[in-house]
């Protein structure tokens, strides 16, 4: 490389994505010129350079450090009430633990649903967070007997509106029943016809009792409770456990802003891109909530580690920690026994390119100055010694 | 990069390779004979190695040093099934037929698995129930723990096992996913006996020896298995020879692991759990969490920590003692030959002195008080010398739990008198110290390549700026802040010998103005540089104006130069560099603290006390709240109370109190504000130092709601907290409000509701530490390996592209200001 090359050598860098559409956008605004925003992109470039990460920078620790050095300050037993809604939500140290865990579902799974403009005021959105609930027969009966002598179970109730629907859903459930409609009231009596295994009894009618209750009559499945919320100037909806897919397809909501808490609805129902900004989302929240400054490339580290195999994986034992190559630095993370006589069976090896591995070899490890040799041609040294 | 290791392979051993790597074949249970030499073909058989100095080592003639030791082996009677590799066997005997020990897939099938390198696991779900080839019925095999395998209702014996497992043919293994070894090689027929280096025997005071686990367990084996083998060439009835037989599989099994599932572990005589293989290796204090990944080093040091202001930043005092036991390495060249003579003439006794001389053949002399001066005459280029620690010397410096990089960094020595080790108190901060008897580590580096790089990555200066939040985590706190809030706040004229003396404290060289008057701002300007222009909040909101480094309007608070917060350093360092404000740091503190001595900063009991018209506005307040929540309750108890969206009456009375407690709390707070003014201990809380106005409303008006678990405290009795309380009366005070302050004195039921409430907070720390600590170790589990490569691309040990653009952008925090690279800031400097 010439002399001349190698001190301008930054003006060949590419400016990472984010930093160049900061600098279109100052371009934009004061209206520069080509020879303006070219001097500008040369100290904005010379800038970067400066303000970069250096190579061999394990920053993958600085990340690990910088997420659970603050987390000592963390509460514990944490729940947050979502705005003034009254909404518990697990916040805190356990929270991020989730997060991190990547667990199936949170401990509070919890939406906030955005509305269309057409249905953005408050009486459709009382409707609405009226509707999405799920109901069971338990919630809209005011009453259920069993009579004996007629061998039939009587449900009354409370909202006469609601019969069409109950007793629909109830014949769908009730496979070996007759389900009557009968002035107001549900009558189910066992139908012996439609029974496959023929002999029916009473008692039956006492245990099917439970089913018929608990069955769910309209509603979103798994959402126990919603709660309209003005958030600045629009109305709003949070609930209290989550059911993605299904809400999305609400007319009434604006699918491009809500938002569950549960990271793996997010993949499912939206991909894996979203997932990794739903982590993202979900721990800077946690984070914040506490008070505690980190900075955000931290969690992209994690976030983008978590998920940029396809699909979400937990920081851990069964996930990202456990996948490792190194046999040596899998043993010393856990389940040291395991590793050793899985490795022993296939014949695997250890090529040592990892930090903890070359560790306990007490090796040089590759990160940092270890990850460079110094060259130094003979010829030329003698020149300097002159 | 010189690796030394290239890689490291796991396989399993071949019986063959057992009897060619061994020196000795073990047949005898005895160690020892009368004359206390070890036995041959005993355990501690002299051709395994040597651990007593001074005996050469009988295979390689090595001594104790040289001689890593050999293997012995053990003829097994009967063959052994491996625990750890039982689970194995049982998977391979699944797959495979009872009869013709082929995978029981046809042709067809096996092929595509072949391609697609189906598990061992899905195989042997497709596995049919008939042998496609012999066509032989299977039975049920089961697996019983932890070393059985049962063919119905018979128990397989490891010989029939072996014999079924030899049959496997090598493509058919392969297909498992098994490599470079044969089936039946998991079932042991010769053991391998580690050599006497790997289980050393100690010799306790009394000349009695005392052998390690390992040793004791092998005896086990040994004997076990040649009473087994006297048995049979005597012609014992079967019953007994099965019963030996499985006595030996239990000592192999566990001689493996001695904490398995339904096997009685090994015990010592002394009913102590013996500690065998597996368990050297496991846990945190196993072979490889406590032996490979943390390794003790020499050089090192560790005492108690005191403060120093009077030393530098970047300073460590190390007392006499360790400066005298520490030593620095110095190779000699003709430059320096001379200086080092005398520290070798000095001796180890005398400070700066040597205690070690290496000549050139690597052999090592230690120097005496005598022998100093004879030694110099030796000395020559080529010697090194290692010599005691000097002022200057490099070090590095660290505390306990090391939560972020910044809890190891490298400070200059500094030998001093005493017995701890002396810190500046600023930089307490990023150890998170202090001085109630925290310990501290010094460890000083050998080679020259690690003090350069300590010097230019590890030392205070290049930690100024945390990468966490891109903010300084080095900064004053406590007294220095109060010192220089009262000098900015107050703004007093002091008169020109006055502020001579102050300034001269903190600076000798800075050009004092021609004034006879001078007030706090303008002193404090002095030590601003030229070009600062800074505009930011203080603590309490107001505005705090720098314009080319002359304060203009506000004070300096903890927002302006405290820790994690300072405003003025964090410019400052992205400005003038993080020499200059370490160099600023130590000059403010100096004058903080000249200021503090001379105005003179105390508290007293009597400062925790209101006014007699604050007390009554208190008393006010507390009547007030009374009121309401009893009205709340009364409410509540009509059945008239208007809930909260979402929550349940008894929810939403709850909330109402917790609220309109917490608002007296704080309504007592600006009562405190107004009448304390001047109060030394609101001016620290409010300058940011020490406290918050909390706890002076806490010990001065009002400790406030108790809660557990975020609830008022309802626990205890059936319907009330305490028994002298009447059922069903949980009114403010019976819920854990307490109504005075500390300084009045509680009343024991508030006495106990505040203990109620410090003991949840001790739990929950408690038991945080523990979470967040594994917290921490899955995190780097899953994050070691990640590094910014040469092409700027973040990935993994094995090459994977995590990311593209480091943290997103690219942009180190620990090099910018909050936010990252300004362009608009660039352009500003550019064009305006």
């Amino acid at each position: 490389m010439s002399k001349e090359s190698q001190e301008n050598f930054w003006i060949e860098v590419d400016l990472p994505p984010k930093l160049m559409e900061d600098f279109d956008k100052v371009v934009k605004n004061r209206k520069l010129d080509a020879e303006q925003s070219r001097k500008l992109l040369e100290d904005v470039k010379r800038e970067y350079i400066i303000r970069r990460f250096e190579p061999g920078e394990a920053i993958g620790i600085i990340s690990a450090q910088s997420i659970s050095e603050p987390s000592t300050q963390m509460t514990m037993r944490a729940y947050h009430f979502a705005g003034s809604a009254g909404v518990k939500v697990t916040q805190g140290l356990p929270r991020l633990i989730e997060i991190f865990d990547a667990k199936r579902e949170p401990e509070t799974p919890f939406t906030t649903i955005y509305l269309k403009k057409k249905f953005e005021n408050k009486e459709d959105a009382t409707r609405l967070a009226e509707e999405i609930v799920e109901k069971r027969v338990r919630d809209v009966i005011s009453n259920i007997s069993i009579n004996l002598s007629e061998n039939n179970l009587e449900l009354e109730l409370s909202k006469k509106r609601k019969l069409d629907t109950v007793a629909k859903k109830l014949k769908e459930i009730l496979k070996a029943f007759d389900v009557k409609e009968k002035s107001g009231n549900i009558i189910i009596k066992p139908n012996l016809a439609k029974n496959k295994l023929g002999v029916e009894e009473e008692t039956d009618i006492k245990k099917v009792r439970e089913k018929i209750l608990s069955a769910s009559v309209e509603g979103i499945k798994g959402i126990t409770s919603a709660i309209v919320r003005r958030e600045g100037e629009e109305w709003t909806i949070n609930t209290v456990g989550s059911n993605f897919e299904e809400i999305l397809k609400l007319e009434e909501v604006d699918d491009t802003r809500t938002i569950t808490n549960n990271i793996f609805e997010v993949e499912s129902v939206l991909g894996v891109e979203a997932a990794r900004n739903s982590v993202l989302n979900e721990a800077t929240n946690t984070l914040n909530e506490q008070g505690l400054d980190v900075d955000v490339r931290h969690i992209n580290l994690v976030g983008d580690i978590m998920t940029f195999s396809g699909k979400v994986e937990a920081i851990g034992r069964y996930g990202v920690a456990g996948g490792k190559s190194s046999i040596l630095a899998r043993a010393a993370f856990e389940e040291t026994i395991k590793h050793l006589v899985k490795a022993s069976v296939r014949n695997e090896k250890d090529e040592l390119k990892g930090i903890f591995e070359n560790v306990m070899i007490g090796q040089v490890i590759p990160a940092g100055t270890g990850m460079f040799e110094l060259l130094i041609r003979k010829k030329e040294k003698k020149k300097k010694g002159e | 990069m010189i690796m030394l290791v290239n890689s490291i392979e796991f396989t399993i051993v071949n019986p063959e390779m057992v009897k060619k790597m061994a020196a000795a074949k073990i047949t005898k249970t005895d160690l020892y004979d009368e004359e206390g030499y070890p036995i041959e073909g005993g355990i501690m058989d002299p051709r395994m190695g040597v651990v007593d100095p001074g005996i050469r080592c009988r295979t390689c003639g090595g001594t104790i040093g040289d001689c890593n030791g050999h293997f012995g082996y053990i003829e097994l009677t009967k063959p052994i099934i491996h625990v750890l590799y039982a689970k194995i066997i049982f998977s391979i005997l699944k797959v495979t037929c009872k009869k013709c020990s082929r995978i029981m897939i046809d042709e067809k099938e096996l092929d595509k698995a072949k391609e697609k390198k189906t598990s061992l696991k899905d195989l042997i779900k497709a596995v049919k129930k008939k042998c496609p080839y012999c066509k032989a019925e299977q039975g049920k095999l089961k697996f019983i723990k932890p070393y059985s395998i049962a063919d119905g209702s018979e128990i397989l014996s490891a010989v029939q096992i072996r014999e079924k497992l030899e049959k496997v043919t090598d493509a058919d293994f392969k297909l498992m996913g098994f490599r470079n070894f044969r089936p039946e090689w998991l079932v042991l027929t010769l053991f391998p006996v580690p050599p006497v280096s790997v289980r050393p025997s100690i010799t306790l005071e009394t000349g009695e020896r005392s052998e390690d686990d390992l040793t004791h367990k092998l005896v086990d084996i040994v004997r076990i298995n040649e009473r087994l083998r006297e048995n049979i060439e005597l012609g014992a009835p079967d019953f007994i020879l099965v019963d030996l037989w499985e006595l030996v599989q239990y000592h192999v099994s566990t001689y493996f692991d001695n904490e398995l599932t339904g096997v009685p572990p090994a015990r010592h005589r002394s009913r102590r759990i013996l500690k065998t293989l597996s368990q050297r290796l496991k846990t945190k204090e196993g072979r490889f969490r406590g032996n490979l990944a943390g390794k003790r080093v020499n050089f090192c040091a560790r005492s108690v920590i005191s403060p120093d202001p009077f030393i530098d930043i970047d300073e460590v005092g190390v007392p006499m003692v360790i400066a005298k036991e520490l030593t620095v390495p110095i190779r000699i060249t003709s430059e320096n030959l001379e200086t080092v003579k005398k520290f070798v003439e000095r001796g180890p006794e005398v400070w700066p002195g040597a205690n070690y001389i290496i000549r050139p053949d690597a052999r090592k002399k230690k120097v005496t008080a005598e022998n100093g001066k004879e030694l110099t005459k030796e000395l020559s280029p080529g010697y090194i010398v290692e010599r005691h620690l000097i002022n200057g010397d490099i070090s590095f410096f660290n505390r306990q739990p090391s939560l972020h990089r910044m809890s190891i960094m490298a400070h200059r020595v500094k030998v001093l008198d005493h017995r701890t080790l002396r810190l500046n108190p600023i930089v307490t901060v990023p150890y998170n110290a202090d001085f109630d008897g925290d310990e501290m580590n010094l460890h000083i580096p050998q080679l020259e390549e690690a003090i350069v790089e300590a010097e230019n990555l590890m030392s205070v200066e290049k930690n100024l700026r945390s990468p966490r939040f891109s903010g300084p985590i080095i900064g004053l706190r406590q007294d220095y802040v109060t010192g220089l809030y009262l000098l900015t706040k107050y703004n007093p004229e002091l008169e020109r010998k006055d502020f001579i003396q102050l300034i001269r404290s903190a600076d000798q060289n800075i050009e004092i103005p021609d004034k006879n008057k001078m007030n706090g701002k303008e002193i404090l300007s002095l030590f601003l540089p030229k070009g600062l222009f800074i505009e930011f909040r203080a603590k309490s909101g107001e505005k705090v104006v720098i314009e080319d480094g002359m304060l203009k309007e506000g004070y300096i608070d903890k927002a302006a130069v405290g820790a994690e917060s300072g405003k003025i350093l964090s410019k400052m360092g992205d400005q003038f560099g993080s020499a200059y404000v370490i160099e600023f740091l130590n000059k403010l503190s100096k004058l903080s603290l000249s200021f503090l001595m001379k105005h003179g900063f105390s508290i007293s009991i009597s400062d925790q006390s209101l006014d007699e018209s604050g007390e009554r506005k208190v008393r006010d307040i507390l009547v007030q709240v009374k009121s309401e929540t009893d009205d709340l309750l009364r409410q509540y108890k009509k059945n008239e109370l208007k809930i909260l969206v979402g929550r349940t009456p008894k929810e939403s009375v709850e909330t109402l109190i917790k609220r309109r407690a917490n608002k007296a709390l704080n309504e007592v707070g600006d009562v405190i504000t107004k009448h304390m003014k001047d109060n030394p201990t609101l001016q620290m809380a409010v300058s940011g130092a020490r406290g918050d106005v909390v706890n002076i409303v806490q010990t001065a008006a009002m400790v406030g709601q108790e809660m557990i678990m975020g609830e008022r405290i309802e626990k205890g009795y059936y319907q009330r907290v305490f028994p002298h309380f009447r059922k069903g009366d949980v009114t403010l005070e019976t819920g854990g409000f307490v109504g005075r302050g500390f300084v009045n004195g509680l009343m024991p039921f508030e006495f106990f509701f505040d203990a109620i409430n410090s003991r949840e907070s001790l739990m929950d720390k408690s038991l945080k530490t523990r979470h967040s600590g594994y917290m921490e170790r899955r995190l780097v589990g899953a994050l070691q390996d990640l590094k910014v490569e040469y092409d700027g691309t973040v990935r993994d040990s094995s090459n994977n592209i995590v990311q593209f653009f480091p943290g997103g952008d690219g942009i180190d925090p620990s090099k910018v200001e909050r936010g990252g690279v300004d362009v608009e800031r660039i352009a500003r400097k550019l064009l305006d």
